[in-house]
């Protein structure tokens, strides 16, 4: 019994420091978000989330996170894809994971002004464009502070992730699988719909789940690149902590309930699914 | 056909990849008119804000690499030796940063931690900067702990103590000086991963109102044309130099630390 007590003692400021700086400050944000100035339990704050301006903010941060992780998926598929099993030169795996590992690190402030620099109105790539094929992307109704242009910076660091996450599977599938679909008969478009596909998906969901998170709660980008233009829930939560802007501390509370909500049940799927994608990865 | 497909993929992303770093060197180049110049970045080094919060941000890193061995490392071995029943709770928690945005746990800090509670740390600067300190080291939290645990798994932790104990050292003395050695590799490519995240984070610093490099950023991209682009480049650097020698380490020591 002396024992087990004396143990317990090693991990003592472990649990008090994620205590302290971890669990209870979110506690207080979801306990805050339940209760009304007096402290009184009420379900008013989360109901005030029905306010256009907030459904609003949490529908155009959603599509943007699902634009994101969708085609960094798709993106980051395709490139992980060419480099395990289309047939380009070996020595390309090497720099390309290298790169992810970097490029999946590069978000914040600095990304933004990358973009602004490379797609902004004198960016390098809008004046290339426009000397060279006379195509004007802002008259065409690009704009680099809309959902578009946040979708294709936050794919900077979508992309790597994806290949950081898709390619170790990838090399998992096995030969003897390919082998056997073609010893009776199945061509390359049935074998990827038939076997690999089905034992990637889980892999997939997954990885679109963690994308999706990692977008969703992204604020250095977005706020560095459209300052307050584009009400997406991080800019909105930071432009409440900061000046209580929706004139309500609650209702900050409660959107900030929202996105906890929604990081945690994208990273449930990404576990559920992370476990069920490791049933071939034996 | 499928080699055409290949490539093609690689190419269109590779330009995807390549086109912003090219357009962001172009850009800080460009402060001169009508010429190439390193005007941009000479303005930057030279501006003393950019010193000074460049050298916060890195001693806040360096701060939140100590911080965070020192609890990582103790923890990770004692649960590996004594407690392992407990090691998927404390998987749990090191995991939670990734689940809990960031903007929402400084969120919690601000009002725990207001002038009016009983621990009112954001009443002064230097409860402030411990505050942002221990925020960092929550956010390095997974990728540290994932490292050293990788590191750790690769020893032999209960034969390594009970030489050391037959030997006669304390517990500091074998933490310190036996476990800590031995995963170094993967204590550093924890490191340099945290001095990569800490060196540009905006939220926290911005938050609780912090003259870091971040915030300093933010507010530079705001009022100048070029010089975010050549802060964007030096910032590009500073993580790439960290990823690499993270890589490097990790390749050397054999560890990975992706908490995937």
């Amino acid at each position: 019994m002396r024992q087990i007590g004396w143990n317990w003692l090693g991990v003592v400021p472990f649990f008090a420091f994620a205590l302290l700086f971890l669990v209870l400050p979110t506690m207080n944000i979801v306990i805050g978000a339940f209760q009304n100035p007096q402290g009184e339990f009420t379900l008013a704050n989360l109901a005030g989330l029905a306010s256009p301006r907030i459904v609003s903010s949490f529908a155009i941060s959603i599509k943007i996170s699902l634009a994101s992780a969708l085609l960094g998926c798709l993106i980051g598929f395709a490139m992980a894809a060419a480099v395990v099993m289309g047939g380009v030169p070996r020595w390309i795996k090497g720099p390309l994971m290298t790169f992810s590992g970097v490029a999946s690190n590069f978000a914040g402030v600095p990304l933004a002004f990358a973009f602004i620099a490379t797609l902004g109105r004198v960016g390098l790539v809008t004046m290339l464009l426009r000397q060279w094929f006379g195509i004007n992307i802002y008259a065409m109704g690009f704009n680099l502070l809309s959902f578009w242009g946040l979708t294709l910076t936050y794919l900077f660091f979508q992309i790597p992730l994806m290949i950081l996450i898709i390619t170790p599977a990838l090399e998992g599938l096995k030969r003897e699988w390919r082998e056997a679909a073609e010893v009776l008969g199945a061509s390359t478009g049935q074998y990827w719909r038939m076997v690999a596909l089905p034992i990637l998906f889980p892999s997939l969901l997954g990885t679109f789940a963690l994308l999706f998170a990692n977008s969703f709660g992204a604020v250095a980008t977005a706020y560095a690149l459209t300052g307050s233009s584009l009400s997406i829930v991080p800019i909105m939560l930071f432009a409440q902590i900061r000046g209580d802007v929706l004139q309500d501390p609650h209702l900050g509370y409660a959107m900030a309930f929202g996105m906890i909500v929604v990081t945690g049940l994208a990273n449930l799927a990404y576990v559920v699914m992370r476990a069920r994608a490791e049933r071939w990865m034996r | 056909m499928r080699r055409v497909w290949s490539w093609a993929a690689l190419i269109v992303g590779g330009l995807y990849f390549l086109l912003p770093l090219i357009g962001t060197i172009e850009f800080s180049l460009r402060m001169r008119r009508g010429e190439y110049s390193l005007d941009a970045y000479r303005s930057v080094l030279s501006d003393p804000n950019f010193r000074a919060t460049f050298s916060y941000s890195v001693a806040m890193a360096l701060l939140t690499i100590v911080l965070g061995v020192l609890i990582v490392v103790p923890t990770a071995y004692w649960v590996r030796l004594r407690l392992p029943r407990l090691r998927p709770v404390i998987e749990f928690i090191t995991l939670l940063p990734l689940v809990i945005p960031a903007i929402v746990v400084v969120f919690g800090y601000i009002r725990l931690y207001n002038t009016s509670s009983v621990l009112p740390l954001t009443g002064t600067a230097s409860g402030t900067n411990l505050l942002l300190l221990c925020g960092y080291a929550t956010l390095a939290l997974p990728y540290m702990y994932r490292a050293v645990d990788t590191g750790l798994s690769t020893l032999d932790v209960r034969s390594l103590t009970e030489a050391a104990q037959s030997l006669g050292a304390g517990w500091v003395r074998i933490i310190g000086r036996l476990i800590l050695p031995n995963v170094l590799g993967a204590v550093m490519s924890g490191a340099f991963l945290s001095f990569a995240i800490v060196i540009g984070e905006f939220t926290m610093a911005a938050l609780l109102n912090r003259p870091a490099f971040g915030p300093y950023m933010q507010l530079l991209g705001a009022n100048r044309a070029y010089e975010p682009a050549a802060l964007a480049v030096i910032a590009f650097a500073v993580t790439w130099g960290c990823m690499g020698l993270m890589q490097l380490i990790s390749r050397l020591f054999g560890t990975r630390i992706r908490p995937t």
